[in-house]
């Protein structure tokens, strides 16, 4: 690890100005994915400004009855928030299948949005990759060897094809959340649908944030509060590990006919994968097993899976039928 | 805020009920002061990358792993390692537990374990209900503390029996 200057400033606009002002610095949650990468050399920050000191700390409610959680609120009190639990439990769910309590205890909600990708060699400096450096080339790519599970089937680039690993951001897209940030000319507002950046052909930049955008809270519109919603992942392991593959649901039925449906796909693609052909296929209709494979299709034919991760496909299809059969049963 | 391009600062931690002033490096884990500085080598570096569970304490009364935390940034904070531990009845009962159910071989993930189960009792309590933590409940919970030697039934036994024991034995 290179040596590095470490502040703890007391409010928002001064630590937004002490990223500004040096060119080497980084914002710092609990550092559970930024000072592992610092070991690694992937990441090499002159200066440390820990944003876990700011009070932004805190679940509230927003003036439309949603739920606005604080920037630095750990991953585990997000999951146990009762009003989490009981309006958007999708999003509890997420991140208690994400990690493992000791990681969950500590890391900050703004942390996990913006960790980096979890592809092997992305994590290894002696390799190149297009994503830590522009241009170097992709040996996840150029492989020989059938690519492995941990790659994109959905919105990969020639140049990139490794998956976000969060799974709050995967239950977040779902539900529309809004992303508050403050740099250094003020303050807006992101949905997350925009909040991360495909890959093209300058995949370093993971998201439309700038070096010195800080996230100070994420807004849950109160309009999907307590619908029938839902989390899966499928991984390797039975607890502890990323996702394969992961799909996130909220609907609502009026009758027998699904009315209003948010459906989002995690670590299947370089961002958290909205899948609005699929909701438009489901909108208006019954929610029987035909209706709902044809609408997962009208997706997955956009997938364009790599040498040995086809299986992700009929993964995420199956997956998404039994849920979305599971969620219409609970709000008939 | 500290601007003078200082790489090094003095950090003041509560480390099994003692205040600690050190002057660490700031790229120091919690896991490096807790054994290179202070010289407690009870908690075990397994991976050093948050993977394996072998660095667990208990930081503010939550577990967590040291190697990924930067001491500099947990000023004035109550650190638990499994040498201060011993002094909480639970983690006794635990120990017992591992013994009775034969739950480690090496050992070197064991003050991790017990660490770690420690936690999660403290959050079995913080979440109501009877603290007993069923064996299904202790598998997923307990998923982040590997085991090189492959004891985990064993580990989930004795953690299940301790959280009964405890559980029983609370007024
Ligand atoms: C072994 C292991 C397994 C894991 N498994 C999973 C999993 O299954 N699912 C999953 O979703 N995650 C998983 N994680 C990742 C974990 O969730 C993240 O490491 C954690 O959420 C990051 O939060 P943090 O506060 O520690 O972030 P940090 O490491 O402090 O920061 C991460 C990044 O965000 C930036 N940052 C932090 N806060 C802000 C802010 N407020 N504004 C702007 N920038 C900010 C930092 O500069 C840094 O670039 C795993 C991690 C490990 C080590
Ligand atoms: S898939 Fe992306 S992150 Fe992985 S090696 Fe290729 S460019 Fe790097
Ligand atoms: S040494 Fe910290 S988790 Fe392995
Ligand atoms: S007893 Fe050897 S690693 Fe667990």
């Amino acid at each position: 690890m290179k040596t590095f200057r470490y502040e703890r400033p007391d409010s928002v606009a001064t630590a937004v100005a002490g990223v500004a002002a040096h060119p080497g610095a980084a914002f710092l949650g609990a550092g559970t994915s930024l000072v592992d990468l610092m070991k690694l050399h992937v990441e090499e920050p002159t200066l440390l400004v820990d944003v876990t000191s700011l009070s932004l700390d805190r679940i509230g409610t927003a003036r439309d009855g949603g739920l606005v959680i604080g920037a630095t609120v750990r991953n585990s009190d997000l999951a146990t928030d009762p009003r989490v639990r009981a309006e958007y439990p999708l999003l509890a769910e997420a991140v208690l299948s994400g990690a493992s309590a000791q990681i969950r205890n500590v890391a900050t909600v703004g942390g996990n949005l913006l960790q980096r990708t979890r592809c092997p060699y992305y994590r290894d400096v002696t390799k190149p990759c297009n994503r830590r450096s522009a241009g170097s080339g992709c040996p996840a790519l150029e492989s020989r060897l059938p690519h492995s599970p941990h790659l994109a089937v959905l919105g990969a680039s020639p140049a990139c094809a490794a998956v976000h690993p969060s799974d709050l951001a995967v239950a977040l897209t779902a539900l529309d959340a809004l992303i508050e940030v403050t740099g250094p000319h003020g303050t807006r507002t992101v949905p997350i649908t925009s909040l991360y950046r495909p890959p093209g052909d300058a995949p370093p930049d993971d998201t439309v944030l700038a070096r010195a955008d800080m996230i100070t809270a994420v807004r849950l519109p109160a309009a999907t509060a307590a619908w029938p919603c839902a989390y899966r992942k499928a991984r390797d392991r039975a607890s502890f590990a990323f996702g394969t593959a992961s799909v996130a649901a909220a609907l609502r039925m009026t009758g027998d006919h699904i009315v209003d449906v948010k459906l989002a796909f995690g670590a299947v693609a370089p961002v958290p994968w909205r899948a609005r052909h699929a909701e438009r296929a489901l909108t208006g209709r019954r929610p029987v097993g035909h209706v709902l494979r044809q609408a997962v299709d009208a997706e997955l034919v956009h997938a364009r899976p790599l040498h040995g991760n086809a299986f992700k496909v009929d993964l995420l299809r199956n997956m998404t039928v039994s849920l979305l059969s599971e969620l219409a049963g609970r709000a008939a | 805020m500290n601007a003078t391009g200082n790489t090094s600062a003095a950090v003041r931690l509560r480390v099994n009920g003692v205040v600690r002033e050190l002057r660490l490096d700031n790229r120091t884990t919690l896991l490096d002061a807790l054994r290179e500085a202070l010289r407690l080598t009870g908690t075990k570096k397994g991976c050093d990358h948050g993977q394996c569970g072998a660095c667990t304490v208990l930081v503010d009364g939550r577990r967590v792993y040291s190697c990924l935390l930067l001491a500099v940034a947990l000023p004035d904070s109550d650190v638990t390692t499994v040498e201060g531990a011993v002094r909480d009845g639970r983690l006794r009962i635990l120990q017992r537990a591992f013994l009775d159910h034969d739950a480690l071989q090496c050992g070197y993930c064991t003050p991790g374990q017990l660490c770690s189960a420690l936690g999660l009792l403290i959050e079995l309590a913080a979440e109501g209900g009877d603290g007993t933590a069923p064996a299904g409940a202790v598998r997923e919970r307990m998923s982040g503390n590997l085991c090189r030697c492959g004891a985990y039934t064993h580990i989930v036994a004795a953690v299940t029996a301790a959280s009964k024991t405890i559980a029983e034995g609370t007024p």
